[in-house]
């Protein structure tokens, strides 16, 4: 398993929470922000809670957002949490912005029901290898995938939607498994042990950059 | 399909959970920290943690407390009890809290009701209304100070208005029914929940398991808390799951 991981500080909200879960996992993490830029050797997380346009914001100061995107689209894992999740698409109803655009789909909001869903949810794995179970949401928007097979996760709130999403080194949760008890730390380890074996997406460029950084275990 | 969430509630006071009734008789049932953590193992969806220390030192205790429940929850946890500030509020979250709840203090100044939604998001906004039947004519009164004080106010009116100003949540205790173990205020849940644009966790007067089916079925509470129940050992979370589940209502197992 991956024990090293940089972790995005720039989103706030639920840094603190996801800190204290790595902890619990023993994963170091190193933090990065556009003072500090992620050098690529090492997977990324990118939690955010709170308001898109908000988050988009503080990405594009220094054109971190931009390092971010070249990082993810070299093969760099990323696993995003949340807002984390919503800013890989093209554009967001929520305060009208861009995302980065590395998925295609939109983020919209819930059409029925109390909004924000708040609480504990059911999830369907739509891929191999990724387990059922319950999950903590806190969200009134979701994103939309144009790509159906770019789906991990598929819930439902008053209608289906998509809870993660999963495509070569891209991984991303709409819901919180930092706060979702042990079923949570289990998606979080089943991520970090497909980002360092073989069987987890784009290997090959993983295996190269860490390589290069002069990182063991990088099978 | 989202299921109904079941939050036992810890009452601290200096770093012991007490539980009384109708707001006072406390009695000790033990630390908070260890009873979180066999609740969290029980299948607690969440757990509500209301601080009843009044002192300046039990503030500051309180962030030490805070933290130390962050590093070992998996689940969310809301605080409560004198919250009345951004800076309190702020404080706290940033100590590990994943929602801070507000009383008397968005009572005497609902702007700081919009402060705190704008700068941290309605997520981790619960407002707690304490209400009791109003005794001349209908619908029910907003009491602040733990009880012990009228405001005049209607209380699905400053609920709806809590909505309005950012609140994610409303916490709604029914004074008549608090620590009275007879069931939950149904009337007065379903009030609310059917009004409200924003979940409602009812509480007060949960007895049984059977109160939370109801609760939930008769009510459509969002979520439902209570403190004696559990503490006192006579049923585990897992009981009350189990009863809710086999009511064919959507609960985490």
């Amino acid at each position: 398993m991956i024990t090293k991981v940089d972790l995005v500080d720039v989103a706030g909200g639920n840094l603190g929470s996801v800190k204290r879960c790595l902890d619990r996992l023993s994963v170091e993490y190193n933090l990065v922000n556009p003072g500090n830029l992620p050098d690529g050797s090492r997977p990324v997380i990118l939690p955010g809670v709170g308001n898109f346009g908000a988050v988009m914001g503080n990405l594009q100061r220094e054109k971190f957002d931009q390092r971010v995107k070249e990082l993810v689209e070299s093969g760099t894992p990323y696993l995003g949490i949340c807002v984390g999740m919503q800013i890989l698409f093209d554009y967001s109803e929520e305060s009208d912005s861009a995302g980065m655009g590395i998925l295609p789909g939109k983020v919209v909001k819930f059409r029925a029901g109390k909004v924000p869903q708040i609480g504990w949810n059911s999830i369907e794995a739509k891929q191999e290898k990724w387990p059922n179970g319950f999950v903590y949401f806190v969200n009134s928007f979701v994103a939309a995938p144009e790509v159906s097979s770019d789906v991990l996760y598929a819930s439902d709130y008053f209608g289906d939607f998509c809870a993660a999403v999963r495509r070569d080194n891209i991984t991303a949760f709409q819901f919180h498994p930092e706060k979702s008890g042990e079923f949570g730390q289990q998606l979080l380890v089943n991520w970090l042990n497909g980002v360092s074996n073989s069987e987890g997406v784009a290997p090959r460029i993983l295996n190269k950059t860490l390589a290069s950084q002069g990182v063991e275990n990088a099978d | 399909m989202l299921t109904k969430r079941i939050i036992p509630c810890l009452d601290v006071k200096d770093g012991r959970t007490v539980k009384g009734v109708n707001f006072s008789n406390l009695r000790d049932m033990g630390c908070p920290v260890e009873l979180g953590l066999m609740y969290e193992s029980q299948g607690a969806d969440e757990l509500m943690f209301l601080d009843i220390t009044a002192s300046v030192e039990g503030r500051s205790a309180m962030l030490e407390f805070v933290e130390r429940v962050a590093d070992k929850l998996s689940i969310p946890f809301t605080v409560g009890g004198g919250v009345s500030s951004r800076d309190d509020v702020t404080a706290l979250l940033n100590a590990g809290a994943d929602k801070v709840s507000m009383n008397t203090a968005a009572v005497r100044r609902p702007e700081v009701v919009d402060e705190v939604a704008t700068q941290f998001g309605s997520q981790c906004c619960v407002v707690a209304i304490d209400a009791r039947k109003k005794t001349d004519g209908d619908g029910w009164e907003v009491l602040v100070k733990g009880g012990r004080e009228t405001t005049g106010l209607d209380a699905l009116e400053w609920a709806k208005e809590c909505a309005k100003r950012g609140a994610g949540e409303i916490l709604l205790t029914s004074w008549n029914r608090d620590g009275m173990q007879n069931g939950f205020d149904l009337e007065m849940v379903k009030a609310f929940s059917e009004t409200l644009s924003i979940p409602v966790i009812a509480s007060g007067g949960a007895g049984n398991p059977e109160s939370f089916v109801e609760v939930f079925q008769k009510a459509s509470a969002d979520a439902a808390l209570a403190a004696s129940i559990f503490h006192d050992r006579i049923y585990s979370i897992g009981d009350v799951k189990q009863a809710v589940k086999n009511a064919g209502i959507s609960v985490r197992y």
